[in-house]
């Protein structure tokens, strides 16, 4: 499995109880699969997805990425095995608002220092479609250019495993389309996607849906 | 894809918050700059004043030194000092002394710890008959001055008269067509014209100088003088005269001084108060700018402490309103693997490229201000030194202000930034 996430609980802290946000949820995904993980707002898809991203230690529970588990390591280990292993697409895109697109795409080879880093980005820059797009800003860009953008930085180190949170969800439907099958191309490619979504035709694209209700997990289906 | 990539395309974005953090910088070290300037300057101009001063009491010193030679050498010493027992009405009526003392008085002021005079010269001097030439003159005896002891010797103002000469006043020479070299006998005294003076418009016209021992014999006074001519180290006035007379009266007890030369004295004096003037301007002209230098230093330790804290404030701010408007950014950066010490490059690297900005630019600003203010000295104020501190200071203090929001930058937690959006 590339991703294993074994009865993972995570709670916050809050002002009178403390918050149960995931409760003994596990959940696995394996080279070329395309996992979504659906349910309402509140019932813990984000906390499970940055668990499994090494940014959010669970309390207890196991996280295995390709084989490592991220929150073994060192903080500035588990920074590189990111950049390295793991690709993330986030709803906001979140975009170095100063940097070029292709600076952007660029980004993660600052942890890497891969010096083929460049030739990737061009070509990830071109497979996207924003080729024309090279030199402008985000704050240029559509929503959709934003995406591929992100999509085309979580690609760059080559990563095992994509972790998407909500990705189509400031998208139309053709830039929609077009992330997902961005996502499913790559795991055909031999990597895996997990996915966390409201949208129904993004679930329709995964090959397995895991449900979450208040924290558990109430259905995996496919 | 460099770290130093994003700090400059960062500083490039947020162009106003790099500028208003160079002016910070800048204006901290202008005023350390400027204020080192006209230090430095106030130091220059006070030491060229000071300089120019000294000139004017050496000048003043010459002229008054110079005064003090033509008096002496054109119309004689300025203290005259007498037998107790004169009678001075009788010595202004008759030109001459009447009383006289011994010479060892002389020996006895010379070798005295005295430094009120100098120049001391034993005379004798009586009217007497050149019955050669039926003319009544003033023979008078001098062997010239008498060393001083504990004194460094001076050129003497009188030259000696050798035994067997005679100097002459002009109107003993010029009526006879008398000139250096010719003989003459003065009341059976074989002598030869040494000297001729030119016409003074005194007594000395008529006077006839020989050597002392000399003169003795010819007027039966062997072994004494009737007067010790001297100069004072400075020019004469009512008070300096009673402080000389008391001086002598220690060591001659049994004579009294009297002072002459009044009109020649006054330009003197006016010399020595040129003197006395030239010299308190040269304290006046130190202790000004001393006190103009110890007020720019003053304002100095006052401005310069102020305006870096001020400054180090300023850039505190600027920082932490910058790490706010970066937290998504650190988030997503953190997310894709950057480290928090990357995210701490980041911060410190733009707070350096501030500090050397605002280095270079505060010292030429202050720079430029301290000379304005300065006004011309003549010389170049230009300070590598002070360059190089203000580009090794600046930026410290720069990093220094912005280490503290660039750690709680770093320390976010990207989970916790990408769980708001």
């Amino acid at each position: 499995m590339l991703i294993s996430l074994d009865h993972i609980t995570k709670s916050y802290t809050g002002d009178v109880e403390d918050v149960v946000a995931v409760a003994d949820v596990s959940v696995s995904v394996d080279s070329g699969e395309f996992v979504a993980v659906v349910g309402p707002s509140g019932c813990g898809k984000t906390t499970l997805l940055l668990v499994a991203g090494g940014l959010l230690s669970p309390d207890s529970g196991k996280v295995t990425i390709d084989g490592t588990d991220p929150y073994s390591l060192s903080g500035e280990q588990r920074a590189r095995f990111r950049a390295e292993r793991i690709g993330f697409v986030f709803q906001q895109f979140h975009l170095v608002p100063y940097l070029n697109v292709l600076d952007n795409v660029l980004a993660p080879a600052l942890v890497t220092g891969d010096p083929t880093a460049g030739e990737r980005a061009d070509e990830l820059v071109r497979r996207f479609g924003l080729g024309d797009r090279v030199g402008h800003r985000p704050g240029q860009l559509s929503t959709g250019e934003r995406q591929r953008v992100a999509l085309a930085r979580a690609l760059l180190n080559e990563p095992r495993v994509i972790l998407a949170d909500e990705p189509t969800g400031n998208l139309d439907g053709e830039n929609s389309d077009g992330v997902l099958k961005a996502l499913q191309a790559f795991a055909d490619e031999g990597g895996a996607v997990l996915l966390v979504t409201h949208d129904p035709d993004a679930v329709a694209f995964a090959g397995r849906k895991v449900v979450l209700a208040a924290g558990q997990l109430a259905e995996s289906v496919g | 894809m460099k770290i130093s990539r994003l700090v400059i395309q960062e500083i490039a974005h947020r162009f106003l918050n790099f500028v208003l953090a160079v002016v910070g910088v800048s204006i901290a070290v202008a005023c350390l700059v400027a204020s080192v300037t006209m230090i430095d300057a106030g130091e220059i101009q006070s030491k060229q004043l000071v300089v120019q001063r000294q000139k004017e009491v050496e000048d003043a010193g010459k002229k008054l030194n110079d005064e003090m030679r033509k008096i002496t050498k054109g119309l004689g010493f300025n203290i005259v000092v007498l037998s107790e027992d004169e009678d001075i009405a009788a010595f202004h009526a008759e030109g001459t002394p009447t009383r006289t003392m011994p010479q060892e008085y002389v020996t006895r002021l010379a070798n005295s710890p005295i430094v009120v005079i100098n120049h001391l010269l034993p005379i004798v001097t009586k009217k007497i008959e050149w019955a050669e030439e039926k003319q009544t003159i003033v023979l008078t005896g001098t062997r010239g001055e008498v060393p001083q002891a504990h004194r460094d010797p001076k050129k003497p103002l009188l030259d000696l008269v050798p035994k067997g000469q005679v100097v002459l006043g002009f109107r003993l020479h010029e009526p006879r067509q008398l000139k250096p070299g010719s003989k003459i006998v003065i009341n059976g005294q074989e002598l030869e014209v040494a000297k001729c003076h030119a016409e003074r418009g005194t007594v000395d016209d008529v006077t006839a100088w020989v050597n002392l021992e000399q003169a003795q014999q010819m007027l039966g006074m062997q072994n004494l003088v009737n007067a010790i001519l001297a100069l004072e180290c400075n020019c004469a006035t009512a008070d300096r005269l009673a402080e000389i007379r008391g001086e002598i009266a220690k060591v001659l007890p049994g004579t009294q001084v009297l002072e002459r030369g009044r009109k020649a004295l006054a330009r003197a004096e006016a010399r020595n108060k040129a003197k006395k003037t030239a010299e308190a301007s040269l304290v006046a002209a130190e202790e000004s700018g001393q006190q103009m230098i110890n007020s720019r230093k003053a304002q100095a330790n006052v401005l310069v402490p102020l305006a870096v804290v001020g400054s180090f404030a300023w850039i505190v701010l600027l920082a932490v309103g910058n790490a706010r408007q970066r937290r998504n950014e650190i988030g997503i950066l953190r997310a894709i693997g950057l480290g928090s010490r990357d995210v701490l490059v980041l911060f410190l690297g733009k707070a350096l490229l501030v500090g050397l900005a605002g280095g270079g630019i505060g010292y030429a600003a202050g720079y430029l201000i301290g000379t304005g203010f300065s006004g011309s000295i003549g010389q170049s104020l230009f300070d590598v030194g002070w360059l190089l501190i203000a580009l090794l200071l600046a930026p410290a203090l720069s990093a220094a202000a912005t280490w503290l929001p660039a750690l709680v930058a770093a320390s976010q937690d990207p989970a916790v930034i990408l769980q708001e959006q």
